[in-house]
């Protein structure tokens, strides 16, 4: 059993948890991620540990609600037990001084870019955020990326908060002003992931991106995880979670990750009806 | 035993195991055979004419003393037959299920060369049955501890016979585990129907009564290495890690939604429950028409798994012969009988998707058998311009497993062959690196329950010397 220390509400349905895993707090790197079930019928999913407090021996984790097991965890608060937390899995990000780094942090994907953001900035790189939601009540995390970076640029899909547009115009205007940019990381929803791409390969700057694929073990044994990144099959639990993003075949994780969509609403109206009232906006 | 007597055995017919229907059997998930009888298996029990030179024990990877338990079960001493068995396998009412006894004991056993052979697997599996059922497990004095504590990575069958042997030489075991559940392929992969996970745990309690530490969810190499172990108070570390490194085709298509490697869809379904979906969490495409590719027993755990969630239609895709199907026969006939049907001689060229990236059907080549290979198998060639499709919605991938590599990762000192299986020496388990041994799957590539056991007996013994001598 895993004890949740405390619980933060971010923004509408997104959380922070800090849970009681000490050897998982001591061990852990930027870039790695845990796989936790909730109970005896759990599903296991995947998520990225945003933080560590080695004293309190918790780690953080930071998680929006999307179907079934992201809305049971998020009804749970602290003092609730999860059955089941392993990690850290995956390999942790490739941490060097590039000179630039730029993080790219779309929606609850700020949540990743944040320990990358700290890790690259204590390897004396120049850190440039660009952290954007849909809107500003979505917006997380960024007076923790203000801390983490030299520079925080905002955007919101609706012009509510900061800079009116996508995470990538901001970008595009970076590298456009003659921005020597070393390294960049994005990390957000699919699409977002593969506009960062897109907006870095003319310019071939290394541009890392994490997948997200659905998971099972999280341990290389079961290949539900894997993706073609340059013409290859790869775990992305083992090998990854973070590739080049000019090498992913997007359009396969996309399609691959609508594997379960009927079973997913099955679940979710499920548990809807279980629960009576609570409504989601999904 | 005397002429007479052992004519009038010969005449005694094989008892036959009471099974589940197979119209009913294909509608749930209980296991298939219901086992013996006490009177069915003192009957079969007598079949046995009590060789003076047991071919049988030979067979058998750990020399269970055969004919010794099957005289006691013959004498209703149900209890002591088991724990004769138990002297040399702590798994009996597992491998009483699942090992290949055709190919081992029942292969050389005496009366099989007129006959059939004696039931030795399902005799054993009783006596252990009959054990835990009657609350007669019993835990056996441990000697005092040596001072010596051992760590185990992996929790299939090769590091729990590690575990159980160590305490019992007085040594302090800690078992590491990646999963939430101890047990290796049994949990995972092997589906309920033929060996009910239940049983699987109740021998991991049994470990654990006797003091064997399981730690769950703990990834080796991830979380701790080994090098940090053996600096940790560990004297010895055990690699039992298992060969779960899917192997796929790299043919078009085959990262379709709706194309599983076996692991994938055995693992949803044995070990995260996606039968009961909903009311587990964890779906499974149920499909139509499923598809499953290989002839091994992974590829019929997959076909009979995918029967009982009743698609239309379950056929298994093999590019050679029956002949030369790897599958046990009575895997093969189990499957026949549920529905299973057999498209052979056949193999896979592309997995063709519907505009939502979902498998809708397979192309497919017809094989003919040329030359013989090295397995001394006939290769199989295709026949030019025979493609044609198969309509499916799920396709199961189940063409073997590779090494894993995360141990071999983590700690390069121990070396391993072009395949990724840790090389060690045969007789004593020992790999490359000082105090680390290693067996089972990860050592052999995907083999069986019992050589995984047998080698974790055989690197027991040789941890309990090292800790005694320190000498490697
Ligand atoms: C390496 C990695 C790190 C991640 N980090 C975070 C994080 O820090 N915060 C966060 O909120 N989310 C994170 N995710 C995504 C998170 O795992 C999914 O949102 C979660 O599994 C959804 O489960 P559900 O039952 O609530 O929703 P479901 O109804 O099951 O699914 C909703 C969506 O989540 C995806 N999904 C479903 N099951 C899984 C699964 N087992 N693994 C991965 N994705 C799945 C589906 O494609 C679907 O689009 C991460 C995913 C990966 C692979
Ligand atoms: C579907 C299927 C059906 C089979 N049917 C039969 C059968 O009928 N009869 C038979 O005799 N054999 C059968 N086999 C083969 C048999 O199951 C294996 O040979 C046997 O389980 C090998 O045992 P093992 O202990 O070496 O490894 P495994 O059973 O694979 O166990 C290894 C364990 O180590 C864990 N692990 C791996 N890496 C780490 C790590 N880094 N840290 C911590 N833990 C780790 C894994 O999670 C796993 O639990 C079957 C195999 C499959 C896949
Ligand atoms: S070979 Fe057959 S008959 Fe002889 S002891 Fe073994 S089981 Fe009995
Ligand atoms: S999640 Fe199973 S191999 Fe990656």
């Amino acid at each position: 059993m895993y004890e949740i220390t405390e619980k933060v509400e971010l923004a509408h349905t997104v959380y922070l948890f800090k849970i009681k895993a000490p050897l998982i707090a001591r061990k852990r790197k930027a870039g790695q991620f845990v796989v936790l079930r909730l109970n005896e019928h759990g599903e296991r999913i995947p998520l990225t540990i945003v933080d560590s407090d080695n004293a309190a021996g918790t780690i953080t984790i930071i998680v929006q609600e999307v179907g079934k097991t992201t809305a049971m965890l998020g009804d749970m608060g602290a003092g609730d037990n999860i059955l089941d937390v392993v990690g850290p899995l995956g390999r942790p990000t490739h941490i060097e001084n590039f000179g630039v780094a730029v993080c790219v942090g779309g929606g609850i994907g700020t949540a990743p870019v944040l320990p990358i953001a700290r890790a690259l900035k204590e390897a004396g790189n120049k850190v440039v955020s660009i952290i954007g939601a849909r809107n500003k009540g979505l917006l997380i995390l960024e007076k923790e990326m203000r801390e983490a970076s030299d520079t925080l640029y905002v955007t919101t899909d609706d012009g509510s908060y900061g800079h009116h547009g996508f995470v990538t115009q901001v970008l595009q205007n970076l590298i456009d002003e003659g921005m020597k940019i070393g390294f960049v990381v994005g990390i957000g929803p699919i699409p977002m992931m593969r506009a960062v791409s897109n907006t870095t390969k003319p310019y071939d700057i290394l541009t890392m991106v994490s997948l997200n694929p659905i998971m099972v073990d999280g341990t290389g044994m079961c290949g539900a995880c894997r993706v073609t990144v340059g013409g290859k099959n790869q775990f992305v639990c083992v090998d990854g979670p973070e590739f080049n993003g000019h090498e992913v075949n997007y359009e396969e994780l996309i399609l691959r990750n609508r594997s379960y969509m009927k079973e997913e609403k099955m679940a979710m109206e499920e548990l809807t009806y279980h629960e009576g009232a609570k409504c989601y906006d999904k | 035993m005397d002429p007479k007597e052992t004519k009038e055995r010969m005449k005694i017919p094989k008892q036959v195991m009471p099974e589940q229907d197979p119209g009913e059997r294909v509608k749930n998930f209980f296991e298939v055979p219901y086992g013996y009888t006490a009177e069915q298996a003192m009957e079969e029990a007598k079949r046995c004419i009590q060789c003076k030179k047991p071919l049988c024990v030979g067979g058998c990877p750990v020399n269970i003393d055969i004919p010794w338990f099957i005289r006691l079960i013959s004498e209703g001493k149900f209890v002591e037959a088991a724990h004769k068995i138990k002297e040399s396998n702590g798994l009996p009412a597992v491998c009483g299920r699942v090992c290949p006894q055709e190919d081992q004991c029942e292969k050389v056993c005496i009366i099989g060369k007129k006959g059939e052979p004696v039931s030795i697997g399902r005799l054993e599996r009783f006596a252990a049955d009959y054990e835990r059922e009657h609350g007669e497990v019993r835990i056996p004095e441990l000697p005092k501890w040596s001072g010596k504590k051992v760590s185990v990575v992996g929790a299939g069958p090769a590091g729990l016979t590690v575990a159980g042997d160590l305490v019992k030489k007085g040594h302090k075991v800690t078992v590491f585990e990646a999963l939430h559940t101890a047990g290796g392929v049994l949990m995972y992969g092997i589906p309920e129907f033929r060996l009910p996970k239940k049983i699987v745990q109740s021998e991991v309690e049994y470990l654990k009564r006797m003091g064997v530490d399981i730690v769950l969810n703990s990834v080796v190499g991830k979380l701790e290495t080994i090098d940090e172990f053996l600096s940790n108070g560990y004297s010895a570390v055990f690699v039992g890690s298992g060969a779960g490194l899917p192997y796929f085709m790299n043919i078009p298509g085959e990262n379709l939604a709706g194309v599983y490697a076996a692991n994938e869809y055995l693992t949803r379904v044995n070990l995260m429950k996606a039968y009961q979906f909903p009311e587990a969490d964890t779906p499974v495409i149920r499909g139509r028409k499923v598809v499953v590719i290989g002839g091994g027993n992974t590829a019929m755990d997959s076909a009979r798994t995918a029967l009982r969630l009743c698609p239309e239609e379950v056929s298994i895709v093999y590019r050679r012969s029956r002949e030369e199907l790897p599958a046990r026969v009575e895997e093969i006939h189990h499957g026949e009988e549920e529905g299973l049907k057999f498209r052979l001689l056949t193999n896979p060229k592309k997995f063709i998707g519907d505009k939502d990236g979902r498998l809708k059907a397979i192309e497919c080549v017809r094989m003919e058998l040329g030359e013989p290979d090295e397995s001394g198998r006939r290769r199989p060639v295709e026949v030019k311009g025979s493609e044609f499709c198969i309509d499916a919605d799920v396709a199961i991938v189940a063409i073997g497993n590779g090494a894993n590599p995360l141990i071999p990762q983590t700690t390069p000192d121990i070396k391993v062959n072009k395949w990724g299986n840790i090389t060690v020496n045969p007789d004593t388990g020992r790999t490359s690196k000082r105090g680390v041994f290693s067996g089972g799957d990860i050592v052999r590539g995907g083999a069986t329950v019992i050589l995984a056991m047998g080698d974790g007996k055989k690197a027991a013994d040789s941890i309990d010397e090292y800790l005694k001598t320190g000498v490697w």
